[in-house]
């Protein structure tokens, strides 16, 4: 039955839908949005049969070709990793939808080849979330990686330059990645999580494996844009095309911190992170300092996605400080927080897109109530989104927060509290400061019209096209019912997924 | 103390109700009576059915209604206890006033944007009777944070940049009282696995060194301390008069900082409860604070020649007449405190009517102009006379006889200060509201003007208030029972000790 | 600690040519250059699975008379060899996306200075 092989098909259908839908559509361009489209809706139904069934049946692995593990390579549908691989492709579909308005006005002839990339892109992450081999995982990582610079690089005059950079970094990153694995390899003599898993406890003493652990740490927080770590990140989300940004800002950074999960927990385990060598420590003080910087670098922008941009590396630094307090409530809302920012950032970045549409423009110092006036349900989302970033209750961001106050407060260390309670009031400034011009800030009499033609575009706006509302709404809708719904959650899903001897 | 809980949805229904009432509003914004008509329907809807909770609350018969789990082990729920109800009964009742009072008042001003305004007091509205019926403190924060944000709308209605730096001004404030707020009540979770309200505080036998509580008690306080408006957390409150003025009526002198004052007593009599106040020296801390606020807000009440400010200093004062009384933790000090909750809102929402009223008839905000304007506005000021009276704690008002209680629980537990306290406030709220008085009858008017009394949407409550506030003080257990529900809730807060 | 350096000389030839290759990436101005430093630091972690991988006189494990006696202890792992196969697949797939990018920044700009592109961007 094709059902067995559910948790192949989730990376399988995004990359054949990508090799399908890119000869097709250069032959017939409408072609290849419906035949895109199609493959990721089997992949997001794919991930929820996974979910249920991880759910009721407990976890599953496939083995790949038949292979059987160690020696083949084995997806693993656990509870932790099918459900952040239905946030990707949950995601993805969504935002899917959205980018068939937005494309053909910001890359118009250029669809058939963004919708393949994306594709990919979404390929790769799923894969890296799902399977249990480490190499593997590099080679997913770097199909991820490649279609991100791709992504990245279609957006505006600057983007090029930025996919260049972000390219260097990201392979230095992959690059350290993979020598850690070497490391790692040298030692264990193999590639599979739950063999490797098996053979640590052996090997405490030696110095080879801490080596590996670091090397696997930065390469990955690289890839996490983890603070110091995100140099690449503000000029790659500001540059890209509305959609790209958008694929790029929920997900991408949000799958390489599970791999960190999963490489210092499931691989590493607890006990060698945090006590032999304690590398736990450094990423939770990295993060905490990610947090202020990000939120203090995220006041001094003056364009909203810059804004947004910095904004993720604080809220980066919430899911890595969830991670470094390696502690079940810490490891609760980092994982929470990897679903509830994936549902803001998707939010504000798809805002940014159709304010984008409609005015061209997404520089604050532009923005005033004709925004408001034109695009009530877009605000509105964007409203609803930045109380959530800022933590106020019942939305989503305050719950991750609640956790990770909990975490802290459980690991008795006083300053990370401090860190999440002014970082929401840093929130607070920047993010009241665009509501405030977006509602309360009367547009200007006379502005001359010919010296800023692009965002003069206005004179008939409008609410953004249905099809570009509905997702905004949808993750707009997602950011409240999450909150209020993530006991369900926590209880369910999470709270089964935390690793043993945290 | 037997209490007896019974699952009901009515606490569910009167939290919503104005919440259901926002689509409405928002979507019959071109038909101004018909959106108003679901204004009105709202609050007396939500009125009939806080009320239908009162006899049961009254017999410590408690409705409670639960959502669903927000957090493993802690769940949405709200409850309907006496003092819940007490509260949610005064902020709906008023809002009923409030409503027809704001009609009169956006059209008579001929205000922008009154859908807007209409939906976010609806949203105010949830927010407190959600805050009064919260059966935990997640659940309170929860409400407590919805009706920070629904506020700032109405903060900011002017759309002036001082009202937007008011805005400002209050969030800063507010935000960072919730962000307090919500470590403070992380850290209790964290220590004592619940965060249930319960009858004698929560902490129950868990002991704790004395530096932890000191400093979660005055975490807490940072928290919800600053709706209360405890110096020195009250700068916000003055600002916010940018605020139209049923906006100050209703939130600054009912909801927002009731609801912080609410929140001082729920912390101390039912987080903290009043042995761990006692052994700990909570009690004091509190005290000191709410002396030291209501004497230095009457001397700063004196100074203001803006009324609306003069009188948000008053408040401010009266807020912390309240917190003294729980502070002392003797019966007849509860009493007198969540007495006077009910007394200073009806004689403040008074006041500010007046002071509206004068506004839109004459537009005048300043004390100094107001010369004469007894023969003009006879209705207003003689509601007025009677809301001032109240204030400085002179019968037959409802603040004589909350006053009275807050005294003689001072001398129940011989804090004598406390009575010092009391007299000298007492003087300096007739010092600085009296003047005002005899401004508008016996100095005559410089100006000739014969506009009359404001329209009869703003006349009638303001009557109606300053009538209830004397009736309260004639018959404090008539109709709702006020003097019924100060003893209820006292016992509640007190049962450990006494 | 000579016989430690002789027997592990590779490592650190490879721990040179990955440093040069990150030298070149960061420092270099010249985009070009930039990307002969990334090939390099590629190489170089190729270079680090192909030699941990090699023994002293050993074979593949094939089992063919023309290969002598199967020793079990003779045989090399091919598995970090194949691997890099994929690594070297995934390497060309960087540059050429890379080169790429260059080319389309030199059609615009002209030139491939770092900071000169910066300038230009303005």
């Amino acid at each position: 039955m094709i059902w067995e092989h559910f948790p192949a098909l989730i990376p399988i259908s995004l990359l054949l839908g990508a090799l399908i839908s890119a000869p097709l559509g250069i032959w017939k361009r409408f072609v290849s949005y419906p035949i895109a489209l199609t493959a990721v809706g089997i992949s997001f139904t794919s991930a929820i049969v996974a979910l249920i069934y991880v759910l009721n049946e407990g976890s599953y692995s496939y083995h790949l070709g038949g292979w059987f593990p160690p020696i083949g390579i084995e997806y693993v549908i656990d509870p932790l990793s099918s459900f952040v691989v239905l946030i990707v492709v949950g995601v993805g579909f969504f935002v899917m939808i959205y980018s068939h308005r937005s494309l053909q006005d910001e890359l118009s002839m250029k669809e058939v080849q963004f919708h393949a990339v994306a594709l990919l892109y979404l390929a790769g992450l799923s894969g890296m979330v799902v399977t249990g081999d480490l190499f593997n995982l590099y080679v997913f990582l770097e199909i991820a990686s490649l279609s991100a610079y791709a992504l990245v690089a279609v957006g505006e005059k600057r983007a090029t330059f930025s996919a260049f950079r972000y390219l260097m970094l990201g392979t230095i990153g992959a690059s350290f990645y993979l020598l850690g694995l070497g490391y790692l390899y040298l030692v264990t003599g193999s590639l599979n999580m739950a063999d490797i898993a098996k053979i640590i406890p052996m090997l405490h003493e030696n110095t080879l494996v801490a080596v590996a652990l670091a090397l696997m740490v930065v390469g990955i927080g690289l890839k996490m844009a983890l603070f110091p770590l995100h140099l690449w990140l503000p000029d790659a989300y500001t540059y890209a095309p509305s959609v790209g940004s958008a694929y790029l800002a929920p997900i991408g950074t949000k799958v390489s911190a599970y791999v960190l999960i999963r490489i210092l927990f499931t691989v590493f385990q607890p006990h060698y992170v945090e006590e032999v060598f304690p590398i736990t420590t450094i990423i939770v003080w990295l993060s905490a300092t990610g947090i202020i910087v990000g939120s203090i670098m995220a006041i001094a922008q003056k364009e909203l996605k810059r804004m947004l941009a910095y904004s993720s590396v604080a809220q980066i630094g919430y899911i890595g400080l969830g991670i470094g307090l390696a502690n079940p409530l810490g490891f609760i809302g980092a994982v929470l927080h990897i679903l509830n920012h994936a549902m803001m950032k998707a939010a504000l970045f798809l805002v940014s897109g159709n304010l984008r549409y409609r005015f061209g423009s997404t520089d604050i110092s532009h923005f005033n109530q004709k925004m408001r006036i034109a695009m009530p349900w877009t605000s509105a989302v964007f409203a609803v989104a930045s109380l959530s970033m800022i933590g106020i209750p019942p939305t989503a961001g305050f719950f991750s927060k609640w956790y990770l106050v909990l975490g802290s407060i459980d690991s008795g260390n006083w300053f990370f509290v401090v860190v999440i309670a002014l970082s929401s009031l840093l929130n607070a400034v920047y993010f009241f400061r665009v509501l405030e011009k977006m509602y309360l800030v009367r547009q200007a009499e006379h502005v001359s019209l010919d010296a800023d033609k692009s965002f003069h575009k206005e004179f008939k706006v409008k609410e953004a096209p249905i099809s570009m509302l509905i997702p905004t709404l949808i993750f707009g809708a997602a950011v409240i019912v999450l909150g209020l719904l993530n006991a369900l959650i926590v209880n369910n899903i999470i709270k089964i997924a935390i690793p043993n001897g945290l | 103390m037997p209490i007896d809980v019974y699952i009901s949805t009515v606490p569910f229904y009167a939290v919503i109700v104005s919440l259901i009432a926002v689509p409405f509003i928002l979507f019959s914004s071109r038909i101004p009576n018909l959106r108003e008509f679901w204004t009105l329907a709202a609050s007396v809807i939500k009125f009939l059915l806080v009320f239908s909770l009162v006899p049961n609350a009254l017999s410590n018969r408690v409705a409670e209604f639960t959502f669903f789990e927000i957090s493993p082990n802690i769940s949405l729920t709200l409850r309907a206890d006496p003092f819940g109800v007490y509260f949610a009964l005064i902020a709906s009742g008023l809002w009923i006033l409030t409503s027809l009072y704001s009609i009169g008042y956006v059209r008579g001003l001929n205000e922008h944007k009154q859908t807007r305004y209409f939906a976010s007091f609806a949203v105010c509205l949830s927010s407190t009777i959600g805050v009064a019926f919260a059966a935990n403190l997640l659940t309170f924060i929860v409400f407590y944070e919805m009706l920070t944000i629904a506020t700032y709308p109405l903060v900011i209605h002017k759309e002036t940049p001082e009202a937007i730096s008011a805005g400002r001004k209050y969030l800063i404030y507010t935000l960072s009282a919730g962000v307090a707020l919500i470590v403070a009540i992380a850290w209790t979770y964290n220590l004592t696995g619940t965060v249930e309200f319960q009858y004698g505080g929560l902490f129950g036998t868990v002991s704790l060194p004395d530096e932890t509580v000191k400093i979660l008690f005055l975490l807490f306080m940072a928290g919800v301390g600053v709706k209360a408006g405890i110096m020195p957390l009250h700068s916000w409150l003055p600002t916010a008069m940018a605020a139209p003025t049923p906006v100050s009526a209703l939130l600054h002198a009912v909801a927002v900082v009731k609801s912080g004052v609410f929140g001082v007593v729920r912390v101390v009599g039912f987080v903290f409860g009043p042995e761990m106040m006692k052994n700990y020296g909570l009690n004091n801390i509190l005290f000191v604070f709410a002396g030291f606020t209501i004497i230095l807000a009457s001397l700063l009440a004196l100074r203001e020649d803006n009324l609306k400010r003069r009188l948000a200093y008053s408040t401010i004062g009266h807020l912390s007449y309240i917190v003294l009384g729980v502070a002392l933790l003797s019966p007849d000090g509860v009493t007198g405190g969540v007495m006077h909750l009910a007394a200073h809102a009806t004689m403040k929402i008074t006041l500010f009517f007046c002071a509206g009223a004068i506004y839109v008839s004459l537009h005048k905000e300043n004390v100094s102009e107001l010369d004469g304007i007894g023969k003009i506005m006879p209705w207003t000021m003689g509601a007025f006379t009677i809301g001032a009276i109240g204030l400085a704690g002179i019968p037959p008002i409802n603040g004589f006889v909350s006053k009275f209680y807050i005294g003689a629980g001072a001398i129940e537990s011989h804090d004598y200060f406390a009575l010092v306290i009391l007299l000298v406030s007492g003087l300096l709220n007739a010092a600085y509201l009296f003047p005002i008085i005899v401004r508008a009858y016996f100095k005559e008017s410089n100006n000739q003007q014969f506009k009359s009394e404001a329209n009869l949407f703003m006349v009638i409550p303001i009557v109606v208030t300053a009538i209830l506030s004397l009736i309260f003080g004639l018959a404090p257990n008539l109709w709702f029972r006020i003097f019924d529900f100060g003893t209820t809730v006292a016992k509640n807060i007190l049962g450990g000790i006494n | 600690m000579i016989e430690q350096f002789l027997g592990h000389s590779a490592y650190f030839f490879i721990v040179i040519l990955l440093l040069i290759g990150m030298y070149g990436m960061l420092f270099k101005k010249n985009l070009i250059k930039k990307l002969i430093g990334m090939n390099i630091l590629q190489s170089s972690i190729i270079l680090f699975y192909v030699v941990s991988a090699y023994k002293w006189n050993a074979t593949v494990p094939v089992l063919d008379p023309r290969l002598g006696e199967p020793i079990p202890m003779q045989y090399i792992n091919p598995l970090p060899h194949t691997l890099m196969l994929t690594a070297i697949v995934v390497s060309v797939a960087t540059t050429g996306v890379a080169l790429a990018l260059i080319v389309v920044l030199y059609k615009r700009y002209h030139t491939l200075d770092e900071d000169e592109l910066l300038e230009r961007m303005k």
